[in-house]
């Protein structure tokens, strides 16, 4: 990038200045992510479940009693490296655990099991729309415990009291390089990778329950230079919508003090929810010493490259892949392609229907639309089935829904349920015409407000339409009605 | 005193499968004989009658109905680091005063699951840091040959107890000589495992890449007997080795046809007695009369071995002994102003200068700045002690040498120069950094006072170590013997 200085390589396909700014925005992120296992990261202790009695999951290990060994998680490295896999990230032969040693009472044994100098894996990417976001490293550690204050914080508090449920559940850090140009791009980061993760089945990535957590780290410089700046780094994020804000917020305040001529401060900054603003936390100046060194509990670790050709192998397609393949092959809009990518339950069951039923585009609103939303999924057959009853004029989008509703509640298939309930859309024009007519004569005052003006009591008289006939489609009676009082 | 009191594993299970005594009897014969000496050696911190009644009764359930082992109702003690569930375990420290674990470490575990009988806990320094048991939290612990003399240590209590007939046998832990040299200075058999042989759950560690269990006896044989029993893959310790559980293997083969190496650094270690130097030559001599090869071997490193050992076996404890914090078990001081005041004041409080001391040196050399210097430079030492004995090894099946340079000291005549303390292991600390099974076992006397021979063998190759020290035990006739007391 015409630079002398190596270090600070600026990220692939820097977006062009837009008019008038002067700042760009940096971002790398470091998430983590609480891998899907049966048991914590080092003893046979259960996950548990959010709002589980405080001390309820724990057992000498996770307690941090004395004598106490750790063992690894076989499962928690299976999940790390299949991630890793799927950011296309390198796996070194050899990899150990570290100790990080702080000393905090959420932390039994005063220090964190983690991975310092050889983690798992090094150097992949994450393809968003048009983007790539390098992948740094991806590693495993433990979790810490979680401390009920008695008053404000630690420091001022006349009591407090610790929960170790969490201490020991398994994390993968997920940390990219500074590649992230825009609250937009740092959600859509964020978002990418809950996707890949479950789609991998390698977490549930549900960031309201804490098993995805975004670390944004923040800092702005001119356009044109390619020195990073000072970074702030935003914690207590959770949810896709705080992330935005909390960068959009952090973003605006370091723009607003460089441009009064301050400087920004290295630290740690919360986001409230309640007010909307990011608020100092700790201040980084004094760098705290963590004396990592290699844990000694646990012998380094060699990775079996068979077993890790097994996982590569059994990786299901990737959300990428697999939008770029819905709009090819089911001529998909990239939108509706991007949406149902993004659930591999949903991509599975709209591939499926839409074999069967052969209307792609119908499926996929059917999909988005409807099963979406749903609480229970429907069989691929039985939306199939739906889609082209309605497709065909068969019966009406409102009996579709009705149809696949019972359908996948065990009532049948579709078709039965059509023959059974002898449903049927009526589309005679005589029959609607008198049904309008009737709702039209039966109901003056929403009439008169509708020719007043009151465009939206139109979806009433259709309403009263369709109750006098359940059969008669929606379209038609509003055609007619907007034709008959126009 | 009594004769039950002086018998060996062997022995007392001649008896007892004989039903000439029952396991109560032969029980109570040491409560008996503890309640007359332990007030001149000091050898116990605790008693544990709960434990001793009920298991003498089961095990002689178990020799009625001729289901018994060879370990069954044999009476065991247990240094204060292993931890026993329900029994006060303090590591000999202030700071875990009261603390009863929830759960058995495995290897105490697998000797009551073979039979044996706790009568109690035994003294040791505080954390097993020290050479002399007079860093006990508690009180100094006695030699039984020479009251005025320290046991050696950390495992002194342990030693003591065995040599003064108070327990058959007794579990220690081995991180720079803390078995051998105590067993050599009260004139007992003490073996230090391979790494790995013996797992370490349970053990309230110290320097987790060094720390072994293994066991005091007054045979060579029911050393292996007690190390047979406990040795073995252990799920819950990453570090324990699946290897064949083969210890006594070969065991009366004799030294005839052996090569044993005879280290030139070894015999010309800073503070030798010549009264040591002369019974272990003696030793040597009586081993090359009964048939085996003396060779001359080197291990170049030797000197940089104690500066190694002093930066490792600190930077791990500094990190191990982080979670005596005062806030999930133990003391804790309570009237505090915050969290920092109550860790400082209640580590300040728990811990005693030693401990304190090598927390401090630990962590010094374990800080960013510092670690290259120290930590790594250390490790690098470490690999080339290894080397040398990988070296030496080539030349000879096992390596002999004194335990410790000096005989028991007088209680107080080291305390104030910790260097002059730390000297007492350089002849053992090698065993550890190089993670290999080590034995000592009694020589005869210099002064009045037990000499130790160690015997040095290969990693795995505990086989080779209780050959040697069998064949000696056997060519000179020396025997441990109960120390006479009031």
């Amino acid at each position: 990038m015409g630079s002398s200085n190596p270090p600070t390589r600026a990220a692939p396909d820097l977006p062009a200045r837009r008019g008038g700014e002067k700042w760009e925005v940096v971002i790398g992120m470091e998430v983590h992510v609480q891998p899907r296992t049966r048991t914590k990261m080092f003893c046979g202790c259960a996950i548990g479940q959010l709002g589980d009695p405080p001390n309820s999951n724990v057992c000498e290990v996770c307690m941090g009693m004395p004598g106490v060994l750790p063992v690894i998680n076989k499962a928690a490295v299976e999940a790390c490296l299949k991630t890793a896999l799927a950011l296309s990230c390198e796996i070194p032969k050899h990899t150990k655990f570290d100790r990080k040693n702080y000393m905090y009472p959420d932390l039994p044994k005063g220090y964190q099991i983690s991975q310092y100098d050889l983690p798992m894996s090094v150097n992949g990417v994450l393809e968003l729309d048009g983007r790539r976001v390098r992948i740094r490293r991806v590693h495993l550690e433990e979790d810490t415990g979680k401390l009920i204050h008695a008053g404000d914080k630690l420091h001022k508090a006349w009591e407090s009291f610790v929960d170790l449920n969490r201490a020991g559940v398994p994390l993968m850090e997920i940390v990219s390089e500074p590649d992230i140009r825009s609250a937009d791009e740092a959600r859509d980061y964020a978002q990418a990778l809950r996707t890949l993760l479950r789609t991998i089945g390698a977490s549930e990535a549900e960031m309201e329950k804490g098993q995805l957590r975004a670390e944004p780290n923040i800092s702005i410089r001119r356009y044109g230079t390619d020195d990073l700046g000072v970074k702030t780094e935003l914690k207590n994020i959770n949810s896709f919508r705080a992330l935005h804000r909390a960068i959009e917020f952090e973003v605006a305040r370091q723009i607003e003090v460089m441009e009064a001529g301050g400087t920004v401060v290295q630290e740690t900054r919360g986001w409230s929810e309640a007010e909307q603003r990011t608020f100092s936390q700790r201040s980084k100046e004094f760098a705290e010493d963590y004396r990592y060194f290699p844990e000694p509990d646990l012998p380094p670790l060699e990775l079996d490259r068979a077993w890790i050709e097994d996982l590569r192998s059994g990786l299901p397609e990737l959300p990428g892949s697999r939008r770029a393949r819905l709009v090819s092959e089911y001529g998909l809009p990239a939108a509706d392609a991007a949406t149902i990518a993004a659930d591999r339950d949903l991509a599975d069951l709209f591939e499926a229907a839409a074999r069967a039923s052969g209307d792609s585009k119908r499926t996929a609103n059917w999909v988005i639309g409807e099963v979406a939303h749903s609480e229970k999924p429907p069989t691929p057959d039985h939306l199939a089935q739906v889609v082209t009853l309605v497709g065909t004029g068969r019966i009406t989008r409102e009996q579709g829904r009705e149809v696949l509703a019972e359908a996948t509640n065990g009532g049948g298939s579709p078709s039965e349920i059509v023959a059974r309930r002898g449903l049927a859309q009526v589309s005679d024009p005589a029959a609607v015409r008198a049904a309008v007519e009737a709702v039209i004569a039966e109901n003056t005052k929403a009439v008169q407000d509708y020719r007043a003006g009151k465009v939206r009591v139109l979806d009433f008289l259709v309403a009263q339409v369709l109750k006098r006939d359940r059969q008669i489609d929606r379209s038609l009676a509003n055609d007619l009605l907007k034709e008959l009082l126009g | 005193m009594s004769e039950l009191t002086e018998l060996t594993i062997a022995e007392a299970a001649r008896l007892l499968r004989l039903h000439s005594i029952s396991a109560t009897e032969l029980v109570s014969a040491h409560v008996e004989h503890i309640a007359r000496v332990d007030p001149q050696v000091k050898a116990f911190l605790r008693f544990t009658p709960e434990l001793y009644e009920k298991q003498a009764e089961e095990a002689d359930r178990k020799l009625k109905s001729e289901e018994g082992g060879l370990l069954t109702g044999i009476p065991l003690a247990v240094k204060d680091v292993l931890c026993v569930q329900g029994v006060e375990t303090t590591a000999g420290s202030q700071i875990l005063r009261g603390f009863k674990p929830p759960y058995t470490g495995t290897a105490v575990a697998r000797l009551f699951d073979a039979g044996a009988v706790m009568l109690g806990v035994t003294n040791c320094d505080e954390f097993a840091m020290g050479s002399s048991t007079e860093n006990s939290g508690y009180f100094p612990t006695h030699n039984p040959w020479d009251l005025d003399r320290v046991p050696g240590g950390s495992s002194g209590g342990s030693a003591a107890a065995v040599a003064a007939g108070e327990a058959m046998i007794a579990l220690g832990t081995d991180t720079g000589g803390s078995i051998r040299q105590p067993a050599a200075v009260c004139g007992v058999v003490g073996m230090k495992p391979t790494y790995g042989r013996v797992s370490r759950y349970g053990l309230i560690a110290f320097a987790s890449s060094l720390d072994q269990i293994g066991p005091f006896a007054r045979s060579v044989e029911d050393a292996a007997l007690v190390l047979e029993a406990m040795a073995g893959h252990d799920p819950l310790d990453a570090t324990s080795s699946d290897r064949p559980n083969d210890v006594r293997r070969d065991f009366d083969k004799g030294v005839k046809g052996m090569r044993l190496g005879v280290p030139r650094e070894y015999s010309e270690v800073e503070g030798m007695e010549p009264g040591v130097n002369a019974a272990v030559r003696e030793a040597i001599k009586a081993l090359e009369k009964a048939g085996a090869e003396i060779v001359d071997v080197t291990l170049p490193h030797t000197d940089y071995g104690l500066a190694a050992y002093y930066i490792i076996a600190p930077a791990e404890c500094s990190s191990n002994l982080a979670r005596f914090d005062g806030v999930k078990y133990g003391m804790s001081v309570q009237d505090v102003d915050n969290i920092t005041d109550m860790y400082m004041r209640t580590r300040r409080q728990g811990f005693g200068t030693e401990v304190r001391r090598r927390i401090m040196l630990g962590t010094y050399a374990l800080s960013s700045g510092y670690y290259d210097a120290y930590y790594l430079k250390a490790q690098k030492v470490r690999t080339l002690i290894k080397r040398d004995f990988d070296d030496a090894f080539s030349k000879c099946d096992a390596i002999v040498s004194a335990t410790s340079p000096v005989v028991a000291f007088p209680i107080g005549s080291r305390t104030e120069d910790p260097l002059s303390m730390y000297l007492c292991d350089v002849l053992t600390l090698g065993g550890n950094l190089a993670g290999l099974p080590g034995i000592s076992v009694p020589c005869g006397m210099s002064a009045g006072l037990p000499v130790g021979l160690q015997v040095l063998a290969p990693q795995w190759r505990e086989d080779v170590a209780l050959r040697v020290a069998r064949a000696y035990e056997v060519a000179s006739g020396v025997k441990a013997e109960v120390a006479a007391l009031g």
